[in-house]
């Protein structure tokens, strides 16, 4: 039956989650055009090109070339994975916190703010230490943890100056103290199939920052928080970033749209790319709408 | 299988047999990442720096 189905891949470069993703698709008789994100382009009022696709999975590591795929390629009517109202989301640290706090999801204090001046009253207010984040970034990258005042009048100072607008958009999160991890968990469509802990000295946990990982049992609390948070901000094939507060429990830091699992397939066992792939194909054949 | 040479330390870079097109290897002598981009001829280049939106 999947003979029939063709398929595009978007992708930056070819990572080796590309090749499991590559070789899922080849297992399951389907063939799929490689489409990368430096040579495609889109012509608006002709989509035909593009309509030989029974959907596209996007995989571009750049978010917004990513996103503007998707985008153009959801108003042409082809479905992918994911959608550009996801990764919209899910690319904004920010669009994610909001879209957490109107489904009541248990995430860390958020603050944000536009100014110099009202981040570091947003900033007083929260208390040291506070972590700020650039709303767009990925890999820990700028990612600052504040431990007083004059830190948060040198770093804000700096921000300022970065000539992106986006960097003048202030995410302040409540710095929450972990027991030396977080919990990546990745969900595809209704399920968590795997998760892992990651682990590190550093107050840092992403892996790509040099934490560990280590299989992490995934119990029904777990996958309740991390379901409801992917339906939070539109389901899909999503990795939840999960701290687990001293006093408060389970609380969503952050989601990924076109998610890492190099360090999480061999350590958990679980076939990441298969079930991706999967739902991937279910979206093809329109058994899950997703546009 | 190849016969090529980094651009930047021209050290003899091996391709494997399973090599894609624009996937990333590295030079075993300097260690500058760099991208494949063909396989017949083999060529390479020195990959792309990361950029500010990159990430998952």
């Amino acid at each position: 039956m999947n003979r029939a189905l063709h398929v595009g891949v978007i992708y930056s470069r070819v990572r080796v989650e590309e090749k499991w993703i590559f070789n899922a698709l080849e297992q399951r008789g389907v063939t799929y055009d490689l489409l990368d994100d430096r040579t495609i382009y889109f012509d608006l009022q002709n989509p035909a090109p593009w309509k030989k696709y029974a959907a596209v999975l996007e995989r571009s590591i750049s978010f917004g070339r990513g996103l503007y795929a998707v985008k153009v390629l959801n108003a042409m009517g082809i479905p992918t994975v994911n959608t550009a109202a996801v990764a919209e989301t899910c690319g904004d640290k920010l669009a994610t916190s909001a879209a957490l706090a109107k489904a009541g999801i248990p995430q860390p204090r958020i603050l944000a703010a536009f100014s110099t001046e009202s981040a570091l009253q947003a900033i007083e207010e929260l208390g040291y230490p506070v972590v700020l984040k650039p709303v767009v970034g990925s890999w820990g990258r700028m990612v600052s943890k504040v431990n007083d005042r004059d830190a948060a009048e040198a770093l804000l100072e700096h921000k300022e100056t970065l000539g992106s607008y986006q960097h003048t958009i202030y995410y302040i999160q409540e710095y929450v103290e972990k027991p030396g991890r977080d919990i990546r968990v990745f969900v595809v469509g209704d399920e968590a199939i795997a998760a892992i802990y990651r682990k590190s000295e550093h107050w840092i946990t992403n892996t790509a920052r040099g934490a560990s990982g280590e299989n992490c049992p995934i119990t029904p609390e777990l996958s309740d928080i991390c379901l409801k948070a992917a339906q939070a901000v539109g389901g899909g094939v999503l990795a939840i970033d999960v701290f687990e507060h001293p006093e408060r429990g389970l609380e969503v830091n952050e989601i990924n749209h076109t998610m890492e699992f190099h360090t999480s397939y061999p350590i958990t066992g679980v076939d990441i790319p298969g079930k991706l792939v999967d739902y991937f194909l279910k979206v093809a054949q329109g058994e899950i709408k997703v546009i | 299988m190849s016969n090529i040479y980094c651009p930047e330390c021209e050290a003899e870079i091996d391709l494997a047999a399973d090599t894609f097109v624009n996937e990333i290897v590295v030079c075993p002598d300097c260690g500058i990442d760099l991208e494949v981009l063909s396989l017949d001829p083999p060529e390479v280049a020195p990959a792309p720096m990361e950029a500010e939106d990159w990430g998952e």
